[in-house]
């Protein structure tokens, strides 16, 4: 395992002012989040909010166009920061699974760990079957992504992402793509994920799961986070006229 | 029928000219795998270039491919043969072939893997990056698998388009399959080194075809 990144106290992933702006339209108006460690932070608003740019800043897949982001203090928009390095810290689970099509379950999960943390080929497949069994996989291990359901698809990109030992796992939306029917395996390991004391942002429609696995909801709306607090006050009595309206909206 | 026979398929001349043609056929299978090996080469390295989208660089690019496809290659093999010496750059007519049609293969093949690079979901990068992969791995792991294989059918058409242009070297004195058939032609007045020619093309052409095939085939992972 490589050594932590530095400054192992105070909050794990630090959002400053971050801006993002494409063209001249501004997507991100000046945000402040703070994460803690262990923490499950639930990110939540209409869509067009800038909900997954901002989850997409935090391991520079999108460059603020101003701000920090400091990852265990570390401010990562530094030019002299190994952002590859950085990045296998910060592991990302995405809407549309993005598996490599052209390589099995076991490989997707492996190729990582072979080219950025340097395993060899029988290491990686000893942690890639790990975590594909973490996942309930293991018999899936040489299907290519085609053969899969999505729900088992997206189950492998959770275990492509563990397999690199992150301190912090983002996941964008990553049951808006799948059947109803299928959501359930997927937040049943996010749910044992918490429980293993893994730190999250979730940014996701799933208002029954953030109610009950969320340590901290976050509502944004028009590129700033309007309130934020435990999952019960914002559900519960939420403070902003924008956040009654856009639950009220969700409950049909 | 016997005229025909007589013109194309003379035994007698078959036998007196088989082996000036089969020097011309090494010759020919030379150049072709000279020239394939560096224009795809080329083309392949240009297309990682572009992927890093500098925008200078990728306006030479652009340029550069677009003049070279649309040059016809007899024009530029003269100029290079005939017109450099007098700019002090001398090259045999094999030299001066081998570098035009590699250079244009590179033109048309960065074109083709380009748009095989596109085609692949702006979401493969991110996985890829987002996981620690640095530009180059994501490159050679992720993207180029996939491109190439989209890739596959039109470069085979290039490629065995640009194998049949190897017969312009003729034209720089190259002694290649098509230079040898015509002097052989015009020495025995007989059409049967030009079917002899045909049969040679065939036999460098239709394995590639036979191969690239079943590459296809092969690299079908999608509907799997």
């Amino acid at each position: 395992m490589q050594a932590a990144l530095p400054g192992t106290d105070g909050p794990i992933l630090e959002l400053e002012g971050i801006r993002k702006s494409f063209g001249d339209h501004e997507i991100l108006k000046g945000v402040d989040l703070a994460v803690e460690r262990r923490e499950l932070v639930f990110i939540i608003g209409p869509s067009g909010s800038g909900k997954s740019t901002l989850l997409r800043c935090c391991n520079r897949l999108e460059e603020p166009t101003q701000g920090a982001v400091r990852v265990c203090g570390k401010d990562i928009l530094a030019r002299s920061v190994d952002i590859n390095h950085v990045r296998t810290r910060i592991g990302m689970v995405f809407q549309s699974f993005n598996l490599y099509p052209h390589m099995t379950a076991l490989q997707n999960v492996t190729l990582a760990l072979r080219k950025v943390a340097g395993k060899s080929a029988g290491e990686a497949g000893r942690i890639g079957m790990q975590m594909l069994e973490r996942v309930g996989l293991e018999n899936r291990a040489g299907h290519y992504p085609s053969q899969l359901s999505g729900g088992q698809q997206q189950r492998v990109a959770i275990a492509r992402t563990l397999a690199l030992g992150p301190e912090i796992v983002l996941f964008d939306e990553p049951t808006s793509a799948l059947d109803p029917e299928l959501v359930g395996g997927i937040l049943a390991i996010m749910r044992e994920l918490r429980e293993s004391g893994m730190t999250m942002v979730v940014v996701s429609h799933e208002m029954r799961f953030a109610r009950e696995a969320a340590d901290r909801v976050v509502f944004m709306a028009d590129g700033v986070i309007l309130e934020q607090g435990s999952s019960r006050q914002i559900f519960e009595s939420p403070r902003h006229a924008r956040t009654r309206e856009f639950l009220a909206t969700l409950e049909h | 029928m016997s005229e025909i026979l007589f013109n194309f398929l003379n035994p007698a001349i078959v036998k007196a000219y088989w082996p000036a043609l089969l020097e011309g056929l090494w010759v020919t299978a030379m150049l072709a795998f000279a020239v394939v090996c560096s224009g795809l080469a080329a083309g392949l390295a240009l297309t990682c270039l572009r992927s890093l989208r500098i925008l200078p660089v990728n306006f030479v690019i652009v340029a550069l491919v677009d003049i070279l496809r649309a040059l016809p290659p007899l024009v530029v093999i003269i100029v290079v043969y005939f017109g450099l010496p007098f700019a002090g750059i001398r090259m045999s007519g094999f030299a001066a072939s081998w570098l035009v049609l590699a250079a244009i293969l590179a033109a048309f093949s960065e074109e083709l893997f380009w748009a095989g690079v596109q085609a692949v979901p702006r979401g493969q990068w991110e996985a890829a990056r987002a996981s620690g992969l640095s530009f180059g791995q994501t490159m050679a792991c992720v993207i180029l698998p996939q491109a190439l294989r989209m890739t596959v059918p039109p470069l085979t058409s290039r490629v065995i388009a640009t194998i049949k242009n190897t017969a312009l070297a003729s034209t720089v004195a190259v002694p290649e399959l098509l230079a040898r058939a015509s002097s052989a032609l015009s020495e025995s007045g007989n059409t049967t080194p030009l079917t002899m020619a045909a049969v040679g093309y065939l036999l460098i052409l239709y394995p590639l075809v036979y191969y690239s095939r079943r590459l296809e085939r092969r690299y079908a992972w999608k509907n799997k």
